[in-house]
């Protein structure tokens, strides 16, 4: 059943009964919901026991992707304690990445997370967005067209890991801003990210996805003990291109334990595989009723017309008579 | 106008003709046959227009500001609450409320209950000014909201469940203007076009079904992309989208309910007979058919927490808070409607209506505010943004009132049929 209801198979389906799908020949819809992901997309795998929390991830990709110059400079550490709402610091319009602390009550010495838009094989953002802004490209990253975007931020709903932001302070040009792999100037080139290059204690490695899993494996069991046997990011919500080792249980260091194993996306399929049943059953469904509903009137008309016919005749006879 | 409808035998217009038997033009049927003083005078005497100039007063340059300044400048909407006071009440509350026009249409048309025509030209422009200020709150909270129609035209992405939702809506919202035209028609005099929409009734119904079913169902459906995000009790994963379907029934009855209760005590000099006459049979039929719905509602809803294993969750204050909405929002009113419907209180029914209607508001807050984001913190709505909020609110009601003062919705048209 599974197999016979695969996404693309059944969002083919779909579209070739949805009403709008008469307009579509645009070619580029390829790109939504059906991803698959590519397999020679790159990754990168954050190692939370190397990151010393320096924050020169944060200020190379400030550097590179052009990005406001923050109220506080980069080696100011006062901000891990800064608090918004009782949660740790954010990204938002001004910064694609932030390190955060984490004291864990079981270690001697803070561990430090990196976050960033994770890229991942099925983004959420990318299936929900109905403007097509998200596009994944063979390179892995997850990249945003700011000239179609509408801004009706259903994007932001959908990413499980409340990356993407937008853009509230302009009334003019808003979009959102997120972490984009540093594609246009790096990634699309091969070379690493800003940040991935910036990190003095190699807490970052950046590579192909499927060597990242492979060296994270490696890691885990060379270093008995040291890591947990799990890597943050290799299934969770269907795999993501940034993964995450730690030393502690994930959800210790602001990592969300309860995001779903799958696609956002197949939390959707219920309803989506609704709408051609409904397009296609409704119509004939209520037009029955319809006529079901006004038959007795029409007989009744019927009736009528013939009682009058009747009369009609014997009237006519009469007369003749 | 209740003043000038006693004094003055030609008002209220019914018709193309005066007393003395030339015909109205259409300005003055605009001026509802008043001159100019005269209009003002009944105009300022109202209580209610004041509030609404007091509103708009504060509302308006709000509005205008939040184009200059940007979104940031009037809500709380945050990166981790996207979606604040004009998207959780404008769109996702006022759209169930215009079930509405659908609800009728099928009714009247399509069953052919002519019993319920009295009040099937209300429900149906309920639903069109529904739909219509549902977009215009869409318009405020868009980031770029000159790009309306790019969804339709520009870079489409059909798999999308918000995509459905804007073409469900464009479409079903040209659907019920078609549905509300015979009665512009009517007070206009041109009778021509009133006859070719008669002909596609009942295709035009059909249509409003499957596009109300989808849409109502797709605005839930908005939800499942964030299953990590809304508290469980609120969000199923499967029935979601049935959920907010079946809710927007009885809202959309309810809203129907308390218009004409409204319109009878504010404007019963624009009622007709018919529609005066048949009011108390006819809210009594509107609540049989909303009861029914409810306990559907309910079943489904407890199927939900059935399926999810959420049963614990019931236990925690937020579960509290859970049993607490279902109780007020849709026990108490059913109660109140099967009391009602058994004893023919009409007067019960109507509370029961108000009540019903305000947790329909209220599950959609829940929802998409309230109990989103649950572990994190809770977010509370700018006083800007509830200011704007009731100021398109409030224009909604003056269209409505502008509407029903003119064309014939609670009235029948004299004259040529
Ligand atoms: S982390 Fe969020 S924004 Fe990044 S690709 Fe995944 S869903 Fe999209
Ligand atoms: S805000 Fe823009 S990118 Fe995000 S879903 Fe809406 S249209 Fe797409
Ligand atoms: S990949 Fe580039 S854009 Fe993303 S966080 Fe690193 S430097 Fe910034």
């Amino acid at each position: 059943m599974k197999k016979l209801f695969s996404r693309r198979n059944f969002l083919k389906g779909g579209l070739a009964t949805t009403a709008a799908a008469a307009v579509l020949k645009n070619k580029e819809t390829k790109a939504s919901g059906d991803f698959e992901g590519y397999p020679d997309g790159m990754g990168v795998l954050v190692d939370l026991t190397r990151c010393v929390g320096c924050r020169s991830c944060e200020a190379a990709c400030n550097k590179e992707q052009e990005l406001p110059e923050p109220a506080k400079p980069f080696t100011d550490f006062s901000i891990f304690d800064e608090m918004h709402h009782g949660q740790k610091r954010r990204t938002d319009e001004t910064a694609y990445t932030v390190v955060n602390r984490y004291d864990v009550p079981e270690l001697d010495h803070p561990l430090f997370r990196k976050f960033q838009c994770n890229h991942c094989q099925e983004p959420a953002c990318l299936t929900s967005c109905f403007v097509n802004a998200y596009t994944k490209t063979p390179e892995g990253a997850v990249i945003y067209n700011s000239k179609v975007c509408v801004g009706c931020r259903t994007c932001m709903i959908a990413c499980p890991f409340y990356v993407p932001t937008f853009k509230y302070s302009s009334a003019f040009s808003p979009k959102i801003m997120k972490c984009v792999f540093c594609y246009d100037t790096r990634l699309k080139e091969g070379k690493a990210p800003a940040c991935v290059e910036a990190c003095p204690q190699e807490a970052l490695t950046f590579g192909k996805r499927v060597d990242c899993i492979d060296m994270g494996r490696q890691r885990i069991r060379e270093t008995p003990g040291k890591y947990v046997d799990h890597i943050y990011g290799e299934h969770e919500v269907g795999g993501t291109a940034w993964m995450y080792l730690s030393s502690v249980p994930f959800d210790k260091v602001g990592f969300d334990t309860h995001v779903p194993k799958e696609p956002i996306i197949n939390s959707v399929k219920d309803f989506l595989a609704m709408v051609p049943m409904v397009l296609t059953i409704w119509p004939g469904l209520f037009v029955g009723f319809h006529l079901l509903a006004t038959r007795k009137e029409k007989m009744m008309e019927m009736e009528k017309e013939k009682e009058l016919a009747k009369q009609k005749a014997t009237d006519e006879k009469e007369e003749q008579v | 106008m209740k003043l000038f409808s006693k004094e003055r035998p030609d008002i209220p217009i019914v018709n193309h003709l005066k007393a003395d038997g030339t015909e109205w033009t259409v300005k003055e049927k605009l001026w509802l046959g008043l001159s100019v003083s005269e209009y003002k005078k009944q105009f300022f005497r109202n209580p209610v227009n004041w509030l609404m100039i007091a509103i708009f007063a504060v509302g308006v340059p709000l509005i205008v500001g939040r184009y200059i300044f940007g979104l940031g400048w009037v809500t709380h909407a945050s990166n981790d609450y996207p979606w604040g006071l004009f998207l959780g009440f404008g769109l996702f509350g006022m759209v169930p409320l215009s079930a509405s026009g659908f609800m009728l249409g099928t009714t009247v048309e399509l069953f052919g209950r002519k019993d319920f025509h009295a009040i099937e030209r209300l429900a149906l422009l309920n639903g069109l000014l529904g739909y219509f200020f549902a977009v215009l709150f869409l318009e405020v909270d868009l980031g770029m909201p000159w790009r309306l129609p790019y969804p339709m035209f520009v870079s489409l992405g059909p798999a999308a469940v918000l995509f459905l939702v804007a073409w469900h809506v464009a479409t079903y919202l040209s659907v019920q203007i078609a549905e509300v035209l015979p009665a512009f028609f009517e007070w206009i005099g041109w009778l021509k076009g009133k006859r070719i929409i008669r002909k596609y009734v009942l295709g035009l119904t059909v249509a409003g079904i499957i596009l109300s079913t989808l849409h109502q169902g797709a605005l839930g459906a908005l939800f499942t992309y964030a299953p990590a995000k809304v508290h469980p009790l609120w969000l199923s994963v499967n029935f979601q989208w049935i959920h907010f379907f079946c809710s927007s029934i009885f809202a959309g009855l309810s809203m129907v309910i308390i218009a004409s209760t409204l319109i009878k005590n504010f404007m019963g000099w624009r009622c007709d007979d018919e529609f005066k006459d048949n009011l108390d049979y006819i809210t009594i039929g509107l609540a049989k058919g909303a009861s029914y719905a409810m306990i559907t509602y309910l079943i489904i809803k407890i199927v939900a927490v059935a399926h999810d294993q959420e049963w614990s969750y019931l236990l925690t204050g937020w579960g509290s808070y859970y049993m607490l909405e279902l109780g007020v929002a849709v026990v108490l009113p059913m109660f109140m409607f099967a009391i009602g419907i058994r004893n023919k209180w009409v007067t019960l029914i109507r509370f029961g209506a108000f009540i019903a209607a305000f947790g329909i508001i209220w599950n959609r807050l829940n929802t998409a505010l309230i109990c989103y984001n649950w572990q994190m913190y809770q977010e509370i709505p700018h006083w800007k943004e509830v200011w704007i909020t009731i100021t398109i609110y409030s224009l909604y009601f003056l269209t409505y009132r502008f509407i029903v003062y003119r064309l014939p919705i609670v009235y029948g048209w004299k004259g040529e049929k």
